[in-house]
């Protein structure tokens, strides 16, 4: 294992890449002379030139475009945006032709591109740039959304995304660029989308959380241990396909559930994960599943109200507390 | 039209109802007011009566067999109708449906009013924020309709092991039943008929009884009064000798017998007049001092026992209380006590004096706060100034339940009680 800063797992994946497979390329803002806007293809345009390495102009829609176009012929593109924030200029290549041409066309083209970049807000930076997108992506057929909270998860599923003959959305976050974390040295490491993952075990209730919300989780695994609730927090890791069977088999140990979500409430993973234990797991319930998430109101900038708007652990302690019947 | 004939609520704690006897059969006509049927209550066995005028076109309930309250016993209306209908229906309310329709249409019906009551919570704009604050309001534990709340592991715990749910206290918000509330659930406590152990051994010559209504009634209100209140016993001997001449003394005047019980049950009225804690009823939040004297009197009968309740028993002569007595025995032992004669006690007596039992411990009847056992009189060496010489002596014991009464208290009422009977001139007082 090796301790690695997210942005470093996420270079070491693209490299590995690029270096088994010359299809491969990266391109978006600031990817190359300047080595990303939060340095993440750190060397790569000295290690592959400008040929595969490839500062867009900011024109979202464009470049998102022509990625498209070169994964239909056959290119194996990552498209880095700066935030997923901006990406909603590029939605249209995204939702209606990386997830659509290889349904609409019979099967007689494959879009395999990567769409990656920080997700969701980072402070206060406004309304419209805050917006948890994967909730949202993860509604259209076509598209696997990604959304990891370790280095090590950032690594291996990226090499699967790159590798993935449909269109992925990685989704990063600024804050968590600089996480360390341990990262398997595994040749080749590889994680499966669609597969969660057990972070911590418990027998209390179940938390499922991943992405920044994972961090939270596990500060208010941290300090509800010390009153003897045991939290299993499950990071699904890819938001798309979810993997449900491993939530319920956990729900059917600990009987409770509760979601921490970034997106907004309506429709988000919170709901959906809630639909399905109701469905696949209602005779082990023994409380109402319970989610945190952010409320259906935009990014205040306003620093007491942006602290009060997002997830924090005490509204995760709230949940349990409520789901154990321990209030 | 075709109308059905539901099972009615005959008594306040009926849950279902056993068709004793049929008095009529398909084919038959009726007019309203003509007693049809015969049902056993847990309770008594009560007539009931049609309301409206018709043909019978179906009986759908054999004697013997049990119909829960608003369960569909027949179906009366013109000859040759057509009750396709109603027969589904009443598959459906009587339990062992075959048709979902019918269910799905109830259920549905209880999801609408539950998605109503929810919706005061759901507020769209914060929900997601507030994940934490639903502080839900712990009361009781089902609600307005009847439906008892339970977690769906809850429920299926209990399905599992056999546990009725509403034998089960919620501890969850609004009463629901949770998991620990299963777990911790231990038969001994069941306030209905929980899971029976099943011995082992079994011979050829062992019989199965089938419970009747009343045996059911005995055994649930009695294992939840053993079980949950607790019981302490005082027993005190009393002197009488005096009560033994003063009933001669009247019985000779008197046009009705005057029986020793009429005079403890006479004592015990004034002397709960004089202790009211005794005469109480513990209501959980609070507990009632009765302002009425109710007593009522165990009376044994071949299917088990009865408590018919004489009111007002302190403003009762011992005439009226014995010619009282008298008829609500009978009554009792023809099974044809009324609900309203066996409700509303606050006290009661249970004597077994008539078998030699010189003395024994009652289980407290509900909601009554003790009970009092009564022993024989015998005759025993007693000692006067110093010199042993026979005596008469007769040991009541009271069962109380602390949560109510303590141990002063019952003892004070007890000798007020002696006092009474040995001085019955003090009852004139």
């Amino acid at each position: 294992m090796a301790e690695l800063q997210f942005r470093e797992a996420i270079r070491d994946a693209m490299d590995e890449e690029m270096a088994r497979d010359e299809k491969v390329f990266l391109m978006g803002e600031e990817v190359s002379e300047y080595n990303g806007a939060y340095k993440v293809s750190e060397g790569l345009l000295d290690k592959y030139g400008y040929k595969r390495v490839i500062d867009t102009p900011i024109s979202e829609l464009g470049f998102a475009g022509i990625g498209v176009g070169a994964a239909m012929n056959g290119l194996r593109p990552i498209v880095e945006f700066m935030t997923f924030n901006f990406a909603v200029l590029a939605a249209d290549q995204i939702i209606n032709h990386a997830s659509k041409a290889r349904y609409m066309l019979g099967g007689q083209l494959n879009t395999p591109i990567v769409f990656r970049g920080p997700n969701a807000s980072a402070g206060q930076l406004g309304a419209t740039h805050s917006v948890a997108y994967d909730s949202m992506y993860a509604q259209f057929p076509g598209l696997s959304v990604i959304y990891p909270s370790e280095p090590d998860d950032a690594k291996g599923l990226l090499k699967s995304a790159i590798r993935n003959d449909d269109a992925v959305l990685f989704m990063e976050s600024e804050q968590m660029y600089g996480l360390k974390g341990e990262v398997s040295e595994e040749e080749d490491y590889i994680i499966p989308i669609g597969k969660g993952k057990i972070k911590r075990e418990g027998d209390d209730v179940t938390v499922v959380a991943t992405g920044k919300m994972y961090h939270i989780a596990k500060q208010a695994a941290n300090q509800l241990a010390k009153d003897g609730v045991e939290m299993e927090i499950i990071d699904p890791r890819t938001i798309k396909p979810l993997d449900i069977e491993l939530i319920v088999e956990s729900v059917k140990k600990t009987n409770r559930c509760v979601i921490v979500d970034e997106s907004h409430p309506f429709g988000g993973l919170a709901s959906e994960v809630g639909f399905l234990i109701q469905r696949e797991a209602f005779d082990y319930l023994d409380a109402p599943v319970r989610r945190v998430s952010l409320p259906d109101v935009n990014a205040p900038f306003s620093k007491p109200l942006f602290d009060l708007w997002l997830p924090d652990a005490k509204n995760v302690i709230d949940a349990v507390n409520a789901v154990t019947y321990r209030n | 039209m075709a109308i059905k004939i539901e099972m009615p609520k005959l008594s306040d704690t009926m849950e279902e109802g056993v068709i004793a006897k049929w008095n009529i059969s398909e084919g038959d006509k009726i007019e309203a007011g003509d007693v049809i049927a015969e049902v056993e209550t847990d309770k008594a066995t009560m007539e009931v009566e049609a309301f409206d005028p018709g043909t019978v076109l179906k009986i759908l309930v054999d004697e013997g067999d049990a119909v829960p309250l608003g369960g569909i016993m027949a179906i009366v209306g013109d000859e040759g109708e057509d009750i396709k209908d109603l027969l589904k229906e009443a598959e459906g309310a009587n339990g062992d449906s075959s048709s979902d329709d019918k269910s799905d249409k109830a259920s549905s019906d209880k999801e609408k009013k539950k998605e109503s009551s929810d919706k005061k919570e759901f507020d769209p704009i914060l929900e997601g924020v507030d994940s934490g604050n639903g502080k839900e309001k712990v009361s009781d534990q089902s609600d307005d309709d009847g439906r008892i709340k339970a977690s769906p592991l809850a429920r299926k715990m209990a399905e599992d092991k056999g546990i009725k749910l509403s034998a089960v206290d919620g501890s969850g918000p609004e009463g629901r039943i949770i998991k620990r509330d299963i777990e911790n659930y231990k038969p001994a406590e069941a306030k209905k008929e929980g899971a029976v152990q099943m011995p082992s051994f079994a011979s050829e010559e062992d019989e199965e009884i089938k419970i009747s209504q009343m045996r059911k009634a005995i055994a649930r209100r009695l294992s939840e009064s053993k079980f949950n209140n607790p019981h302490f016993y005082e027993t005190i001997d009393i002197d009488m000798e005096r009560a033994i001449d003063a009933r001669v003394a009247l019985n000779e005047i008197s046009d009705v017998k005057i029986s020793f019980n009429d005079i403890v049950v006479k004592a015990s009225a004034m002397a709960l007049r004089k202790h009211p804690e005794i005469n109480s009823s513990w209501l959980g939040d609070t507990i009632r001092k009765h302002g009425d004297v109710n007593v009522a009197v165990a009376v044994a009968i071949d299917e088990g026992l009865m408590t018919p309740v004489l009111n007002h028993t302190d403003k009762k002569t011992l005439q009226q209380i014995s010619a009282e007595t008298r008829e609500l025995a009978g009554l009792a032992r023809d099974r044809k006590l009324q609900p309203e004669q066996m409700e509303g006690s606050t006290f009661t007596i249970s004597n077994l004096g008539m078998f030699g039992i010189e003395e024994f411990t009652a289980i407290i009847n509900p909601p009554n706060a003790c009970i009092l056992a009564v022993g024989a009189i015998r005759d025993v060496p007693v000692v006067k100034n110093g010199e042993i010489v026979p005596g008469k002596r007769m040991k009541v014991t009271l069962s109380s339940d602390h949560r109510i009464v303590d141990g002063a208290k019952a003892a004070q009422f007890l000798n007020t009680l002696r006092t009474m009977i040995e001085n019955p001139l003090a009852m004139m007082l």
